[in-house]
């Protein structure tokens, strides 16, 4: 790995636009691959991201940090742009502003410039794929998220999202890889709402190891009982994530193992879908999402309610 | 030289959040310095209306870096409302502690190496390393190849240290990336994951602890102190001895308040009176403790981008209204007063404090160190001392949570679980990493009507207040002599010394109705 002939550097921006910087902790927790082998090595033998921006690690600030984004921005080299947060409309963006070379913009304003000049956008995290907590009613900022956006300003640019709040690191590090390797998911493999299916393909409630539980209809009732978290809320029967097979922090441990209902970090409208959070929904009244063909629009069907049912 | 100049750093890189600093120079000499949060949220209102045990999970999403301490404060709060702030069963106090503690680790480990340090080390010096550290090999390689992102560019002139320490950092800087992630396998354990853990609720903690669970944490636990102290200290104090004029830079306000935290009692209902790790207390520049009365503070918003028939209320009573064009305005942050006074929050406050109340284990510790430098417990006022008292504050935490480890009882209640009550109000105060975090909240017909924080970096980066006294970060700017107003190491030295996590200081409380949320994907 030491020659520093043919490798392909891919350069990123990362762009935070509204956000609480869990997604940049969560990809700080990769185990395999790590941020090293992200940032520093070759992700794969010849491939070399270069992060060009990213305000939480880089070297530089204030003017320099601005000069690269800029000078990356025009170089039309095709990098990757990764929305880290949602974007604040309401009062002409002013709630999130970002310094630009030259002078003053707005979140909103500057992730659509840079992804109308990328390569691929990645929203990266629940915020950015879907509004998520940035967007939680009532949306005091009218956040929206980064596809909502580019639709809206006309912006054709391949999205991918990676939500999770945060999401787990190996969705974002192998939707990375996936693109460097071997190109783009192609359009069977991405769902209805813009994510890998490699990762956010199966139900939770599929892959859970309290399934069992669930069959055998034995419920804990209260927080800190052994059992399926049916009834102490668990979103898993409507949440598409591989959180039980992969685990968080390195296979340590993840929600439901630890005791807490699933809250679907991952799906569209998150958390106004989810709550009340520790409250039982009924199978029967799941929400369902769904989307307009023609206009990718989103909209939740029906919110779960206190269940009536068991 | 006697010109006066504006330097504006925006954004200010290695923090949590968007900042721009922007201070006028006379002479070189900063006598203004402005301080500004970027980005506006709104996290109370989005609380609001919703079933009270969500907040606890909701509120934490406040920040990514230290979702623990606002996750903490929000089941304290809560616990109150609940009426259970005193019936949380020991294992969901020793876990709820053991959580928090091991994000203590974290976020201090980052902070230094991964915020900070790059201000001091110049890992340019692994560009020749021939020799078998493979962090170094791989920093080796990465220059060699020539895409130097996100290392360069930087500030360039001030990097002091010997090349041998600058190559020893650089790996440092690798090995810390290893040792935060393990930290936060630590919280994971009894949190679940990490960022944004779930096992801190109101009533205790979700998960249940076992003797395999204790073991894993002190195995990992082990892997943290022995960096602590075999790496984090040692170069903290290798920077302290290369960067010494720091230790008579950026003093601030010369005021510190912590509110105490890490409860080491469940039974004591009232937050300031309960027995805790970290004290409450707050301390002028002679070391004089006094107490804290939460009454005593108000927010005024004078140079905020706020309504200014709001300014000067307490947090709980608070009514907030935006106004992104405000002329007097520059900062979408707040500006908390204690008694009308700024005060500085977070590591090197907890440790001033603790050490004016007598605290037998912090003054061994702080005086070895500062006999080693050969100082006075005044050059902790200071860039310097904020690092010091911050991986001090590290060892102590470390070593504190292996001996509650294993006071967990297997078998026992981990958590009072309860529905929400009717009514009821509550006050959660407790230390984040970053200082004294605030979370109020009210309860009516079931749900949440009020919700309240008031985090640390508010306090520490706060504008100029309705009397026009500068904040804690602002004050600790002026008067300082900036060198090279191209590369101006000394205010970004500074402000990143305090450790600002602007995401958590940026909020309201409007009371709206709720609307229907609608989203697009192409």
């Amino acid at each position: 790995m030491g020659s520093s002939k043919r490798v392909t550097e891919h350069p990123a921006i990362w762009f935070q636009a509204s956000a609480c910087s869990g997604c940049v902790v969560a990809v700080l927790n990769g185990v395999a691959p790590t941020v090293r082998d992200l940032v520093v090595d070759q992700l794969a033998p010849g491939h070399h991201v270069s992060l060009r921006f990213q305000p939480t690690v880089m070297a530089s600030a204030g003017e320099a940090a601005l000069d690269i984004l800029a000078a990356t921005e025009e170089a039309k080299e095709g990098y990757i742009l990764v929305v880290d947060g949602a974007l604040p409309t309401a009062a002409g963006g002013l709630f999130g502003r970002v310094a630009k070379k030259g002078g003053h913009s707005t979140m909103h304003a500057r992730a659509l410039e840079l992804a109308d000049k990328s390569a691929v956008v990645v929203a990266l995290g629940t915020c950015a794929a879907y509004g998520g907590m940035h967007a939680a009613a009532p949306n005091p900022t009218g956040c929206v998220s980064a596809s909502q956006a580019l639709a809206e300003a006309g912006i054709e640019k391949p999205v991918i999202n990676v939500p999770g709040c945060p999401p787990h690191p190996d969705w974002f590090t192998g939707t990375v890889a996936q693109a460097l390797l071997f190109g783009l998911p192609g359009p069977t493999e991405i769902d209805a709402v813009g994510r890998y299916k490699r990762f956010y393909g199966s139900l939770l409630h599929d892959l859970c190891p309290r399934r069992g539980d669930f069959e055998a209809h034995k419920f804990a009732s209260t927080i800190g009982e052994p059992g399926c978290l049916y009834e102490l809320g668990c979103k898993g029967p409507w949440t598409h994530a591989d959180c039980p097979e992969r685990e968080f922090n390195g296979g340590t441990n993840w929600c439901v193992r630890a005791g807490s209902p699933c809250h679907g970090c991952v799906e569209p409208f998150f958390p106004d879908v989810s709550s009340p959070i520790y409250q039982k929904i009924g199978l029967s009244s799941l929400p369902r999402i769904a989307r307009d063909e023609k206009t990718g629009e989103l909209t939740a069907v029906a919110r779960p309610k206190p269940a009536e049912e068991g | 030289m006697s010109a006066k100049q504006t330097i504006s750093v925006d954004p200010i890189t290695r923090i949590e959040g968007h900042l721009k600093v922007e201070v006028v120079t006379d002479g070189g000499v900063v006598k203004e310095a402005r301080c500004s949060g970027q980005l506006f949220r709104g996290f109370e209102l989005m609380l609001l209306d919703r079933d009270p045990r969500d907040a606890a999970l909701l509120s934490q999403r406040v920040c990514g870096v230290c979702p623990v301490a606002h996750a903490t404060a929000s089941a304290l709060c809560l616990d109150a409302a609940f009426g259970v702030d005193d019936k949380v069963p020991h294992n969901g106090r020793v876990m709820r502690n053991l959580i928090f503690g091991a994000n203590y680790l974290q976020s201090h480990i980052l902070h230094f190496y991964h915020l900070a340090a790059l201000d001091y080390v110049d890992v340019a010096a692994a560009a020749d390393y021939q020799g078998p550290d493979d962090a170094l090999s791989s920093m080796r390689d990465f220059i060699a190849r020539g895409e130097l992102a996100p290392f360069m560019p930087r500030y360039e002139g001030d990097y002091r240290l010997p090349k041998k320490a600058n190559q020893q950092a650089a790996s440092h800087y690798v090995k810390a990336l290893e040792v935060r992630r393990v930290a936060h396998e630590l919280c994971a354990i009894f949190g679940g994951k990490m960022p944004h853990q779930v096992g801190i609720v109101v009533g205790g903690c979700t998960e249940t602890p076992t003797a395999d669970k204790i073991a894993a944490f002190l195995s990992k636990l082990e892997v943290v102190r022995r960096f602590i102290d075999n790496i984090y200290i040692p170069d903290v104090l290798a920077v302290a001895g290369a960067y010494g004029d720091y230790f008579e830079i950026g003093a601030g306000v010369n005021r510190w308040m912590s509110y105490g935290g890490l409860a080491l009692e469940s039974e004591e209902k009232d937050l300031l009176k309960r027995k805790q790790f970290f004290p409450p207390g707050r301390v002028d520049g002679t070391l004089k403790l006094s107490e804290v009365d939460v009454g005593k503070i108000a927010e005024h918003v004078r140079h905020s981008w706020y309504d200014d028939a709001t300014s000067g209320r307490p947090p709980a009573e608070a009514d907030t209204v935006p106004a992104p064009e405000k002329e007097s305005g520059y900062s979408w942050l707040k500006a908390p007063r204690y008694d009308g006074q700024p005060h500085e929050v977070g590591p090197l406050a907890r440790t001033l404090v603790a050490y004016a109340a007598g605290d037998a284990a912090v003054r061994a510790q702080v005086d070895a160190v500062l006999g080693q430098l050969k100082a006075s417990p005044t050059a902790l006022f200071s860039v310097l001392g904020r690092h010091a008292a911050r991986a001090l504050e590290a060892k102590r935490v470390a070593e504190v949570m292996s001996a509650w480890a294993m006071e967990l009882r297997p078998g026992e209640p981990v958590c009072e679980w309860r529905e929400p009550p009717e009514s009821g109000a509550g006050m959660g105060i407790t230390e984040a990493p970053r200082g004294a975090l605030g979370h109020w909240a009210e309860v009516k017909d079931y749900k949440l009507t009020r919700y309240q924080l008031v985090v640390p970096t508010t306090w520490n980066a706060s504008p100029q207040d309705d009397e026009g006294q500068p904040g804690p970060i602002e004050q600790a700017l002026i008067g300082t002599q900036i060198r090279d107003a191209e590369n101006p190491f000394e205010i970004v030295r500074i402000v990143r010394s305090f450790d600002p996590c602007l995401a958590c200081s940026v909020h309201m409380l409007t009371p709206k109705g709720r609307e229907i949320s609608r989203c697009r994907v192409l």
